[in-house]
């Protein structure tokens, strides 16, 4: 089904040039789509060129079988040597994470099926993190703190990253804020492991080139009590990302536009791996941008090979031993696809799915009622500073209201301590004050998924909102009937600075 | 035959990538013996009608009059059914504002089947769940594609399954909500051959019969194929994963 859904899609975007949008599109060929050595569905053949003739993995002699990353992963940590998409295999978890909105329910599971007293299956590997409600005086959403906070002491859990007095974040070292920002910067993503977490945006650590998915309480509450999960291998799609990346682009333009071209269920029990020249080029907060929101495709998992950048990134992170895998060469895709990434514009995900994708400039008349930046697409510390890259180019004031949403403490740091390049010594938030943005608010989820009616910069009325989050789904960020376009931190600065939504290169070139 | 099915369908058969994925995602593992546990079945079938009052649907199980049907696919709903279209998110399916509500806490969970799909547009004129009321008179839901998408919070299924709604059928479904619901027992996420979403309305009386895989809408005279729910049926009826692995002697049958 989902295979059928990525034929039509590339049928609909060869032939399908009313669309204004794909047409401008198509024009400048910046995509291809190029038929792999195999494919499960006959349906995807339909639209892809002839078979290549390349010598199989059978015909070199080699007895060993190619695989993917995701599925050495999943062979790694199911101590099998061989995987093939499709296969159920109980695989070992590296490392669980739960927060505040789904740890209780899973903690309750958990004591519901292995009792009262029983203990989870490893102190160590079980990292909790409070992030999504905090900052509110919503009793619920305390409580459910609490109930981390007791459950982490009884159980003598390593990694909890408390918080307790919520008038001031600061006085609370231990606070970190976005779990996926936080689990990478507090070194708890590795290399070729498995990370399970009660959020869909687990996949965000798949940068990491590990295998880090999202799952429900009930399948935590067995990880917590057992250290396992019966998980079924996926087949891979591959995004080959070449070409120089122009410099009013940024990783967030790259996802949109894939999930543009495949649609919010292409990539739906897929892992989508992500490499080429421009991959490569990217930071690892970049990286994280591009894997955060595989699962708007409705992926599995997304997967990066790990490199010098990504090893550089650990140093000093984690004393754990870790070992990277990759794909072979001769590994088998479901299809691939490739993108000259130096042709490509900037787009943003018009109101109501992140795959109504659209090109920014194609909505200049578009006016907007406030600009949202946070979350753990863009609310990292290289997102602030896009963001002030544009106001310093710019030299101009914000028209519209625009919330700073730092993900973690961390990055609150960051947005008072580090000077922004050629801003002659002056931080983010210098930056942000100058151009009359909100100040920086208390670190964590926010606004990005609405929550209680206290919460910081929720949209309670009606509004038009650019925002560098990643749902634009009904009633996302609060208001039903808001109206949420997803952008990159520049697209995102540049309509704050006419009140519109706007090409970035209004201001970067 | 059915017993036959249960021990033969083997999950690690091949499939098409969308066909059946995540049926076997929950399917029991290589290394463990199935028991006979079919007789088991017929036994606890007074679970499943032991719930029927709380729940929207008449469920009627005729597994005892057809030995040969697994009792899992011989259940039959019956109700009114609620339309919605494409990629309903878990937004709306329970809003975010509703997540401090913990689940496994009998009074929460009530409390979260009342806010059930309370996040769909106003172009949807009718609710799901009347403000005044903690139930849906509608017990099952028919969508379109992806139904689930979003974020992983097993708060969804468990919201639609508190309403009292017993089955969501839908064109095809997000990765995380059809392992949540299979893994928690709440509702049985049926997809259908075709879309059926724009062929229904709000109200129609509908019966699922899951032995033929069948869907019928009365006040339409229509008859829909469904895809076989496979071998996430028995897990739901159990009652979800933990219940189904005690039930088949894959884990001890109490928590000590």
């Amino acid at each position: 089904m989902a295979a059928s859904t990525a034929a039509l899609t590339s049928t609909s975007f060869l032939s399908n040039k009313k669309d204004s949008d794909l047409a401008a599109f198509s024009s400048s060929l910046p995509f291809s789509f190029r038929r792999c050595e195999r494919t499960v569905s006959k349906k995807i053949c339909s639209v892809m060129a002839p078979q290549q003739s390349e010598r199989k993995p059978s015909a070199t002699g080699s007895v060993k079988t190619a695989m993917t990353m995701t599925e050495k992963i999943f062979a790694k940590a199911s101590q099998k040597t061989q995987l093939s998409p499709g296969e159920n295999v109980w695989v070992n978890v590296d490392v669980l994470m739960t927060h505040d909105v789904c740890g209780p329910g899973s903690i309750g599971i958990f004591k519901k099926e292995f009792g009262e007293d029983a203990k989870i299956w490893d102190r160590e590997k079980v990292v909790i993190i409070p992030d999504h409600y905090i900052f509110t005086s919503d009793e619920r959403a305390n409580r459910n703190v609490d109930i981390l906070r007791d459950f982490s002491k009884e159980q003598n859990i390593k990694y909890f990253y408390d918080i307790k007095d919520l008038s001031d974040f600061r006085v609370n070292p231990d606070y970190k804020g976005v779990c996926h920002v936080a689990l990478a910067q507090e070194g708890h993503c590795r290399p070729g492991e498995v990370l399970l977490g009660t959020d869909s945006h687990t996949c965000t650590a798949g940068a990491f080139g590990q295998f880090a998915s999202g799952i429900g309480n009930t399948d935590a509450g067995f990880v917590l009590g057992t250290g396992k999960s019966l998980l079924k291998v996926p087949p891979t799609l591959r995004f080959v990302m070449d070409g120089e990346m122009p410099d009013y682009l940024l990783a967030k333009d790259l996802i949109l536009q894939i999930i543009g071209e495949i649609s919010v269920s292409g990539a739906t029990y897929k892992a989508m791996e992500f490499l080429g020249t421009t991959v490569e080029s990217l930071t690892m907060e970049e990286r994280m941008t591009l894997c955060n929101m595989v699962v708007e495709a409705g992926g599995k998992n997304g997967v990066i090979p790990p490199d010098s950048t990504t090893f550089k990134y650990l140093e000093g992170k984690t004393s754990k031993a870790y070992e990277p895998v990759y794909s072979d060469e001769n590994a088998r895709f479901l299809s691939e696809y490739r993108f000259d990434v130096s042709k490509l514009e900037p787009v943003v995900a018009k109101p109501h799915s992140p795959d109504n994708r659209a090109l920014a400039r194609e909505c200049k008349d578009v006016k907007i009622d406030r600009v949202y930046v946070g979350s753990c697409t863009g609310g990292k510390t290289e997102d602030f500073l896009a963001l002030a890259k544009v106001f310093l180019a710019a030299g101009r004031k914000v028209k519209v209201p625009t919330f700073i949403v730092p993900a973690t403490q961390k990055v609150w740091m960051d947005l008072y301590s580090i000077p922004v390049p050629g801003a002659g010594g002056k931080t983010c938030s210098q930056i942000f004050e100058e151009a009359g943005c909100d100040t920086p608010a208390s670190p964590g989820c926010a606004a990005c998924l609405g929550g209680p009616r206290d919460t910081y910069a929720r949209m309670n009325e009606p509004q038009v909102c650019v925002s560098t989050t990643n749902r634009n789904f009904p009633g996302r960020m609060g208001h039903k009937e808001g109206q949420i376009y997803l952008a990159s931190p520049y697209t995102a600065a540049a309509s704050a600075l006419t009140g519109y939504v706007t090409d970035p290169r209004e201001f970067l070139q | 035959m059915a017993t036959a099915a249960f021990v033969s369908v083997s999950p690690f058969a091949t499939s098409t990538p969308r066909s059946s994925p995540s049926i076997s995602h929950l399917s029991p593992p290589r290394t463990i013996k199935f028991p006979t546990f079919y007789s088991n079945f017929l036994n606890d079938l007074s679970t499943t009608v032991s719930h029927a009052p709380s729940r929207a649907a008449i469920i009627l199980p005729r597994a005892t009059a057809t030995p040969s049907y697994a009792v899992s696919s011989s259940t039959v709903f019956h109700g009114f059914c609620y339309v919605v279209g494409d990629n309903i998110d878990t937004d709306q399916i329970i809003p975010a504002e509703y997540l401090t509500l913990v689940p496994s806490n009998p009074s929460e969970y009530e409390k979260l089947g009342s806010h059930a799909l309370v996040g769909l547009p106003s172009s949807y004129s009718t609710r799901f769940v009347e403000s005044n009321e903690m139930k849906t008179k509608y017990s099952i839901i028919i969508a379109g594609d992806n139904f689930g998408c979003g974020s992983s919070r097993e708060h969804a299924p468990v919201a639609l399954g508190a309403s009292g709604a017993v089955a969501v059928v839908a064109e095809s479904y997000a990765r995380i909500f059809f392992r949540n619901s299979v893994a928690t027992g709440e509702i049985y996420p049926l997809e259908s051959e075709i879309r059926i979403c724009d062929e229904c309305k709000t109200g129609d009386v509908v019966t699922i019969e899951l032995a033929d895989s069948r869907l019928i809408n009365h006040t339409r005279g229509k008859e829909y194929k469904l895809k076989p729910i496979g071998d996430a049926g028995p897990v739901i009826q159990a009652g979800g994963i933990f219940a189904y692995a005690r039930k088949t002697g894959m884990i001890p049958s109490h928590a000590q």
